[in-house]
C-alpha cells in the first residue's frame, strides 16, 4: 500500500473542494473495496477523504412519493429498512444476495455503486490489464474469463461490474444524486456506469471531485411482482456468474410494465428496453419469456471459459420472469430456487 | 465394570478448547519479540526466465526499511541442494529461495523487504523494481502428456503401482460389459485459514527460537540447521498451535527460509507472513489425468481393471502420491494393470493435500464403479459387495481388520438407501431433481516411529510430551486421554506438550498417522511410568500390593488398587514418597511392527452416501444430506473424530462442486489466487452431515488399535456426490468440480 | 508510481480514541494502519485473526459499535470514537460467553483459527435477532469461512444459544 494523507471531511462542500483540488484524492466510505484494492497496490491514492461523518446516512421520503437513500446508508441498513423491504423488496433482496453480513455492515450505497470489477487480472499487478494500466493489454480475453462479460464487451476489456445492488437499482430506474465542483446533478442509473469501449479504465460517468450524495428511488410500485435471482459458484458469499433483477407490473395475467436488469454479464447492469417491450401488454407465458431472453442475448459473445453464461443467462431470465410473474420471489436464505 | 478414568473411546471436549475460544491460543505470527522486524515477500511475475535486473533503491530509501534481500545480496547459505531437502521432500532438487537469477515458476519469491513495521514493509515491497527476461514456459498438462515418464526414483513412503497381474487388456477386450473413461479433479490449493508464517526470535547468543507454521517442528528445525549451517542447539522450533495445514505444512515453506535468513543477517527478530495470494505460490494438489477401464461380467463381477494416471510435477522434483492402487485394494480382480506417470510443468512442486492420491484416485474409481452399476443394472452397493476384496491382492497380504461390509450396511440403513429408485431422474421434489449416490472410501493406516516422554510428579500431575503438532486434529486431547487412562488420572491432571522441536522425536503430523504413532508412544511411556510407580508401591513398608503383580492391580483416581480387593490401595504420592522420588520419568519409542507389516495390510474404510438436489435448468446443486459410515479401528474420541470426518466431508464437497485453481497458460500463473475467487465451501453450502463409526476390532497395527481419521472423510465424498448428481439428472460428469457449466454443458 | 512518492515524508500519526473491550484508549496511529493490524501488531490483541486481509474470509471479524465488521477492511483512524469488542472481550471475568461455551461443547472448531471470527460473528448474529432457522443461521454465518469444515457444529452451537435466549423472551 502506498502512503497517503488522511482528511476527515466535515461537510459535503469541504469534501468536494478538497477533492477537486487534487487528482490523487479518493473518497473513502465503507472502505471494503478501496482498502482491498489499495492493499493490492491497484488503487494508489495519495490522499483519502473520509466521508463517513457526513450527514448522508439517512433514508428519507421524497416529495414525489419515492425514497432517497443517503450515500452513506450501509448496505445492511438499506436492506433491512422497513420502507425498503416493504416498497422496494427487490432492492432489499439484491443487497442481501451480495457479500456477507460483515461486509454489508460496512459497505455503503455510494461505495457499492463505485466498486470496481473483480477481474482476476485487474486485481493482480503482476499481470497486464488495460483497466489498471491503460495500454498494457487484456489477458482475460484469451485467458481465464469465467467471471467475465458476454454483453457490451470491447476488444480492450471484457470485465463485469460486480454489484448486486446496482442491478436492482437499474431495474428500479433509480437516480444517482451527486455534488461536485460545478454544483449538483442527478444521473439516471442507466447512464451512471459505462461500457469499456477503448477507455476501460473509466468505469462511470462520475467526474473527478464529484461525490455521490444519494440514490433516489422513484415511486413506481413493483413490490408484488419482482425477484432477484443470483447464480454463482457457491450458495453464498460469491459474486454472480449471472444475476437477474425483474420488476413487473401485472394487470390480470398480462404484463403491463416490465423491467429487467442483468448482473455479472457486462461492464454495467444490463438493460434492454426493446426486449422488455416484448412483454408489454402480453400474457406472461414461458414462450414470451424465452423470446425476451433471446432478444437480450442476441448479440452476446462468449469466450472460452464464459460461453456457458449465454445459455445460463437465457435460462436465468426465463426463470426470473416466471418467479416475478407468479409473485414468488427468490429467497436469499432458502437456497431452493423457486 | 466401568473403570474410573476410562477416557479412551469416550467423547471429550478439546483440552485446548478454552484457549481457542478466548483467543489465547497463539499461532506462528502471534508471538511477540523485542524489536521485531517485519518481512514482506515480493513475488515474481513470470513463469520462466531470469531476473534481468532488480532495483531495491526506492524501497531502501523509505525510512524504516532495514534491508531488501534479493538473489544479489542474499547471505551465504548451504551450497548443495540436498541440504535443502526436508523430511518429506520428493526426489529431486528442492526449491531454494533467492538462490540465483533464475525464475522457475510464477509467483516465485524474488525479494524480501524487511522494515520496522508491517505497513512500511508492505509499502516498500511495492517499490522494488524487477525486470525480467522471459523464456518459453509450459503449464498445460495436456500438452505435456506425451512426455510423461515413470518416476525413476521412488518417493519414500509412496508405493509405486504393483506389477500387472493376469492379462488386463485381453480380459477387457473380451468383457461383456465395459466402462471406459477419462477422469479429472482440478488443481486445488490447501488454503488453511492461517496463512503460512514464521516468527524468528533472535536470541542474545545468536540462537533462534522459531514459531513456524508447520506440521513438523523438528522438520523445520533440521531444515533450518542444515540450510544455514547451524547446530541443532542453536535452533528451537516452537509451534503450539497450527491454524490448519492439510499438507501445506508438511514441507518448510519459503517464508521460513526468508525469515531465518533475515534474522541471522540483521541479528534481529523477524516475522514473515505470506499473503493469502502468496498461499498460491507453493505446493498444490496436482492435476491428474486418469484413464480407467473396467471390464465386467453381466452380474457385475470385475474381470479387468486398468487405471492409468498422468500427474503434474515440477521440473525440479518428482512429486509422487498413490493414485492408481486403490481399485484393486477395494475390489477383487485377477487381471489388473496400473500405471502412474509424471509430466513436468513450470509450476512449484505439488505437495500432499489431505488424502493425497486417494482423494483423486478413489474419486475416479468410484465414479467408474457407479457407471458399471448402471451398465450392469446392479445396485451400487451390491456391485461393491460382489467384488469385495477379502485380501490385499496386490501385496498378497491379509487385512489387519476390515469392516467395510458393515459400513455399507449401516450407512445404507441410516441413509434409507432401500427406498432409492435406481432409475436416473426418477426422484423429484418441487422443481428439484433429487439424487442419491454412494461411494467407498479407503485410506492406509500408517504408523511411524515416534518417541514420547511421560513425567509424573508427586503432586499427582502428569506431563506427556512428543514433538508432533496439533493442526486441528485434536492431538492434544487424545494424548491427554490416553495418558490419563493409562495412568489412572483425571484428564485435568494431565498436560500434553507438543509442537516443540526439543521434545522427543516425532515425524511430521500427516497421513492420519499421528494418533497411532504418538498415541502409542505416549501410551508406552505412561506404561513405563506405571511400572516404576508400581515397583515403588510394592516396596513400600506394609504395602497391600506387596504380593501382587502388575496385572493384578489397576490404576485409577491416582491410586493403585488390588483388583481382587479394591479397598487395598496405595496412592501415587505414597508410592513415590516410599521410593524417595519426586518425579518419575520415562521416554519410550513406538514403532510399527515389522512382522505385522510384512504379513498384513492396514486400511481404514468408509461408505459415503450423498443426497443432492439439482435445479437442472440452472445447474444449481445443493448437497442436502451426507451419511458417512467409517471403520477406522479404535476411535479414541468420538467427538473430535466426528469433527475430523465432517471436516473431511466438507473438503470433499469442495472438491466435488467448487474448488479449482485456474491456471492462465499464457502467463503460466494461477489467476484466482484469493478466497473470493477460489471457492471453498461456506456455511450455506453445508447441510446435514451424519457420521457413524462402525465398530471395528483392530489389534495388529498397534496396541490401541488406532487407524487414524484425518484423511478418510475426504476419500470417496466427491464420487458419492457426483454419483448422486448422475442419479438426479442422468448426466455423468467425469471432471470435478462439477460446476454449473459442466452440468449444463 | 513516480519516484517522488517514495521520498515523500510519511504522513503524521493521528490521535484517535478507541474503546476496546471496555477500556478507552488514546492511541497515535498512522492513517494506513488497518484496524486488524492495530489490534494484532500494535496492541497485542492477537485473538483476532488475519486469514486473507481482504474481506474474503471473516477471520478478522470484530464488533464495532454493535455491528460485526471485517477489521481488515477498515483504517483505524476512521474508527475514532468507536467501541470495539474483540474475542478477548467476550468472557466476563472467568466466565465464558455462552456462545464460547457452546463452541466448546459442540466441538465447533478444529484448528481454531477461524474461531474468534466465528464467535464474534455469531454473537452479533444473535444480537441482530434475524436468524431463527438453520437456513438463516447458515446464510448469515456465510461470511466466516472455516477450512476445517466445522460448519454443522457451528450452527448447532449458535442454534443452542439462540434457543436458550429465545426462552428468555427475545
Ligand atoms: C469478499 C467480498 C465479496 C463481495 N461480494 C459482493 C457481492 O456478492 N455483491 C456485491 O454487490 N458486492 C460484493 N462485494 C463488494 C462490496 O459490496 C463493496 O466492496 C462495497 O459495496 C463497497 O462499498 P464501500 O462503502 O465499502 O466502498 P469504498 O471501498 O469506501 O469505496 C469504493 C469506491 O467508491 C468511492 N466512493 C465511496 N463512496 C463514495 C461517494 N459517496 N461518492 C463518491 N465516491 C465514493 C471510493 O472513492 C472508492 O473508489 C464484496 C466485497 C468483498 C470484499
Ligand atoms: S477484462 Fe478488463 S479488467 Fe480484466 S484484464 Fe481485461 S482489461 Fe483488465
Ligand atoms: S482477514 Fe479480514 S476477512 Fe479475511
Ligand atoms: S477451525 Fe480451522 S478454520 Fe475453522
Amino acid at each position: 500500500m502506498n502512503r497517503f494523507s488522511y482528511l476527515r471531511a466535515s461537510s459535503v462542500d469541504e469534501a468536494v473542494r478538497e477533492a477537486a483540488a487534487d487528482p490523487t484524492v479518493r473518497f473513502i466510505a465503507g472502505g471494503t473495496n478501496l482498502i482491498d484494492l489499495m492493499k493490492y497496490n491497484v488503487e494508489r491514492p495519495e490522499r483519502l477523504i473520509d466521508i463517513t461523518r457526513l450527514p448522508l446516512d439517512r433514508i428519507a421520503e421524497t416529495d414525489g412519493g419515492g425514497l432517497r437513500i443517503g450515500a452513506l446508508v450501509t448496505n445492511d441498513a438499506a436492506a433491512y429498512d422497513p420502507r425498503i423491504k416493504d416498497r422496494y423488496p427487490l432492492l432489499s433482496s439484491a443487497i442481501l444476495a451480495g457479500a456477507s453480513p460483515q461486509l454489508r455492515n460496512a459497505a455503503t450505497t455510494g461505495g457499492n455503486l463505485l466498486q470496481r470489477t473483480r477481474c482476476y487480472y485487474f486485481y493482480d499487478p503482476g499481470t497486464p490489464c488495460n483497466k489498471r494500466e491503460p495500454g498494457t493489454g487484456c489477458p482475460a480475453i484469451t485467458g481465464r474469463n469465467r467471471i467475465h462479460a458476454i454483453l457490451g464487451t470491447s476488444e480492450h476489456c471484457i470485465a463485469t461490474h460486480p454489484s448486486d445492488m446496482a442491478v436492482a437499482l437499474a431495474a428500479l430506474e433509480a437516480m444517482v444524486h451527486v455534488a461536485g465542483p460545478d454544483g449538483e446533478r442527478a444521473i439516471p442509473i442507466s447512464d451512471f456506469h459505462r461500457l469499456p469501449g477503448d477507455r476501460p479504465e473509466i468505469d462511470t460517468n462520475l467526474r473527478h471531485g464529484e461525490i455521490i450524495t444519494a440514490v433516489e428511488l422513484p415511486p413506481a410500485d413493483f413490490s408484488r411482482h419482482y425477484t432477484y435471482l443470483k447464480l454463482r459458484d457457491r450458495l453464498s458469499y460469491a459474486f454472480a456468474l449471472v444475476s437477474v433483477a425483474v420488476a413487473l407490473r401485472m394487470e390480470g395475467d398480462a404484463v403491463a410494465e416490465a423491467r429487467l436488469a442483468l448482473g455479472g454479464v457486462a461492464h454495467k447492469p444490463w438493460r434492454d428496453p426493446e426486449a422488455e417491450a416484448l412483454l408489454h401488454g402480453r400474457p406472461a407465458t414461458r414462450d414470451r419469456f424465452i423470446a425476451v431472453a433471446d432478444h437480450i442475448l442476441k448479440d452476446a459473445k462468449g469466450h472460452e471459459d464464459n460461453a456457458f453464461k449465454i445459455d445460463l443467462a437465457r435460462r436465468a431470465i426465463v426463470r426470473a420472469l416466471s418467479q416475478a410473474a407468479a409473485g414468488t420471489p427468490q429467497s436469499q436464505t432458502d437456497k431452493r430456487i423457486k | 465394570m466401568q473403570q474410573a478414568n476410562a477416557y479412551i473411546g469416550t467423547p471429550q471436549n478439546r483440552v485446548d478448547g478454552r484457549a481457542k475460544v478466548t483467543g489465547e491460543a497463539k499461532y506462528a505470527a502471534e508471538f511477540d519479540a523485542p524489536d521485531l522486524a517485519y518481512g514482506i515477500v515480493v513475488s515474481g511475475a513470470i513463469a520462466k526466465g531470469r531476473i534481468a535486473s532488480i532495483d531495491p533503491s526506492e524501497a531502501l530509501a523509505v525510512p524504516g526499511v532495514l534491508q531488501v534481500f534479493t538473489h544479489e545480496n542474499r547471505p551465504r547459505t548451504a551450497w548443495f541442494d540436498h541440504k535443502f531437502r526436508d523430511e518429506t521432500a520428493p526426489p529431486g532438487s528442492p526449491f531454494r529461495p533467492l538462490y540465483d537469477d533464475k525464475v522457475i515458476y510464477s509467483g516465485q519469491p524474488v525479494a524480501l523487504v524487511v522494515a520496522e513495521s508491517f505497513e512500511l514493509a508492505a509499502h516498500a515491497a511495492s517499490l522494488v523494481r524487477v525486470a525480467y527476461e522471459t523464456d518459453a514456459h509450459m503449464t498445460d498438462l495436456d500438452l505435456r502428456r506425451s512426455e510423461a515418464y515413470v518416476p525413476p526414483k521412488k518417493r519414500s513412503g509412496v508405493k509405486a503401482p504393483p506389477s500387472p497381474r493376469g492379462d488386463a487388456e485381453g480380459a477387457f477386450a473380451q468383457a461383456p460389459v465395459k466402462v471406459h473413461g477419462e477422469y479429472r479433479v482440478a488443481i486445488e490449493h490447501h488454503n488453511p485459514m492461517e496463512p503460512h508464517a514464521s516468527t524468528v526470535v533472535y536470541g542474545e547468543d545468536g540462537s533462534l527460537t522459531i514459531h513456524d507454521k508447520t506440521q513438523g517442528a523438528q522438520n523445520s528445525q533440521s531444515y533450518v540447521s542444515s540450510v544455514f549451517g547451524l547446530s541443532s542447539g542453536q535452533v528451537h522450533v516452537v509451534s503450539p498451535f497450527i491454524g490448519g495445514a492439510f499438507g501445506s505444512g508438511l514441507r518448510p515453506q519459503y517464508q521460513l527460509f526468508l525469515a531465518v535468513m533475515a534474522a541471522l543477517e540483521l541479528k534481529r527478530s523477524v516475522r514473515v507472513v505470506l499473503t493469502r495470494d502468496q498461499m498460491f505460490t507453493f505446493g498444490y494438489r496436482p492435476l491428474t489425468i486418469q484413464t480407467i477401464s473396467l471390464g465386467a461380467n453381466p452380474d457385475g463381477t470385475l474381470v479387468s481393471i486398468m487405471h492409468d494416471a498422468i500427474q503434474t510435477t515440477s521440473p525440479f522434483e518428482d512429486y509422487q502420491e498413490v493414485v492408481v492402487n486403490w481399485a484393486n485394494l477395494l475390489y477383487h480382480c485377477d487381471n489388473v494393470k496400473l500405471t502412474y506417470k509424471l509430466a513436468q510443468v513450470d509450476t512449484y512442486t505439488p505437495i500432499d493435500m489431505r488424502a493425497p492420491g486417494a482423494a483423486i484416485g478413489v474419486a475416479a474409481i468410484e465414479t467408474a464403479m457407479d457407471e458399471l452399476a448402471y451398465a450392469t443394472g446392479v445396485d451400487p452397493i451390491e456391485l461393491r459387495l460382489r467384488n469385495y476384496a477379502e485380501v490385499d491382492e496386490a501385496d498378497k497380504k491379509t487385512f489387519t481388520s476390515k469392516e467395510l461390509r458393515a459400513c455399507y450396511q449401516v450407512g445404507a440403513e441410516r441413509f434409507g438407501w432401500a427406498k432409492r429408485n435406481p432409475e436416473p431422474r426418477s426422484m423429484r421434489e418441487g422443481r428439484e431433481l433429487v439424487g442419491w449416490g454412494m461411494a467407498t472410501g479407503v485410506w492406509e493406516a500408517i504408523m511411524q516411529k515416534t518417541a514420547a516422554r511421560a513425567v509424573l510428579t508427586r503432586d499427582g500431575k502428569l506431563e506427556v510430551a512428543t514433538a508432533t503438532t496439533d493442526i486441528g486434529t485434536g492431538t492434544y486431547t487424545i494424548l491427554t486421554q490416553i495418558a490419563a487412562e493409562t495412568l489412572g488420572l483425571p484428564m485435568a491432571a494431565v498436560t500434553a506438550r507438543i509442537g516443540d522441536s526439543s521434545l522427543p522425536k516425532s515425524p511430521v503430523q500427516g497421513g492420519s498417522w499421528t494418533a497411532a504413532s504418538s498415541g502409542s508412544a505416549v501410551q508406552k511411556a505412561c506404561q513405563s511410568v506405571r511400572e516404576q510407580l508400581f515397583k515403588h508401591a510394592r516396596q513400600m513398608d506394609d504395602s497391600p500390593l506387596a504380593n501382587a503383580s502388575i496385572e493384578q492391580v489397576m490404576f485409577a483416581d491416582g491410586r493403585i488398587r488390588l483388583m481382587s480387593d479394591p479397598g487395598a490401595s496405595v496412592t501415587f504420592a505414597q508410592a513415590m514418597q516410599a521410593g524417595g522420588v519426586d518425579r518419575i520419568e520415562a521416554e519410550e519409542k513406538a514403532s510399527p511392527g515389522m512382522l505385522t507389516n510384512m504379513r498384513y495390510s492396514g486400511y481404514s474404510h468408509s461408505a459415503i452416501f450423498a443426497e443432492v438436489r439439482v435445479d437442472e435448468e440452472l445447474g444449481i446443486i445443493r448437497v442436502t444430506r451426507i451419511v458417512n459410515a467409517v471403520a477406522a479401528g479404535t476411535i479414541l474420541n468420538p467427538k473430535t473424530a466426528r469433527s475430523q470426518i465432517i471436516g473431511g466431508v466438507v473438503f470433499g464437497i469442495g472438491m466435488a462442486l467448487e474448488e479449482e485453481s485456474m491456471l492462465d497458460h499464457d502467463l503460466g500463473r494461477f489467476m484466482n489466487h484469493n478466497l473470493a475467487e477460489y471457492h471453498v465451501p461456506v456455511n450455506a453450502d453445508i447441510h446435514h452431515i451424519e457420521v457413524i463409526f462402525v465398530s471395528e476390532h483392530e489389534e495388529k497395527l498397534n496396541p490401541l488399535g488406532i487407524k487414524g481419521v484425518g484423511e478418510i472423510g475426504v476419500v470417496g465424498t466427491a464420487a458419492a456426490i457426483g454419483n448422486a448428481i448422475f442419479h438426479a439428472t442422468g448426466k455423468r460428469v467425469r471432471e470435478y468440480p462439477i460446476t454449473i457449466d459442466k452440468l449444463l454443458g | 508510481m513516480s519516484a517522488s512518492q517514495s521520498s515523500a515524508p510519511l504522513p503524521e500519526a493521528m490521535s484517535v480514541t478507541l474503546t476496546i473491550n471496555g477500556e478507552t484508549r488514546q492511541l497515535d496511529v498512522l492513517p494506513w494502519t488497518v484496524l486488524l493490524d492495530l489490534l494484532r501488531d500494535h496492541l497485542g490483541l492477537t485473538g483476532t485473526k488475519k486469514g486473507c486481509d481482504h474481506g474474503q474470509c471473516g477471520a478478522c471479524t470484530v464488533i464495532v459499535d454493535g455491528r460485526r465488521i471485517n477489521s481488515c477492511m477498515a483504517f483505524a483512524v476512521m474508527k475514532d470514537g468507536a467501541r470495539i469488542t474483540t474475542i478477548e472481550g467476550l468472557a466476563q471475568g472467568g466466565d465464558l460467553h455462552p456462545l464460547q461455551q457452546a463452541f466448546i461443547d459442540h466441538d465447533a472448531f478444529q484448528c481454531g483459527y477461524c474461531t474468534p471470527g466465528q464467535i464474534c460473528s455469531g454473537v452479533a448474529l444473535i444480537e441482530e435477532g434475524r436468524a431463527r432457522t438453520r437456513d438463516e443461521i447458515r446464510e448469515l454465518m456465510s461470511g466466516n469461512i472455516c477450512r476445517c469444515g466445522a460448519y454443522t457444529n457451528i450452527v448447532d452451537a449458535i442454534e443452542q444459544v439462540i434457543g436458550a435466549d429465545g426462552e428468555a423472551g427475545r
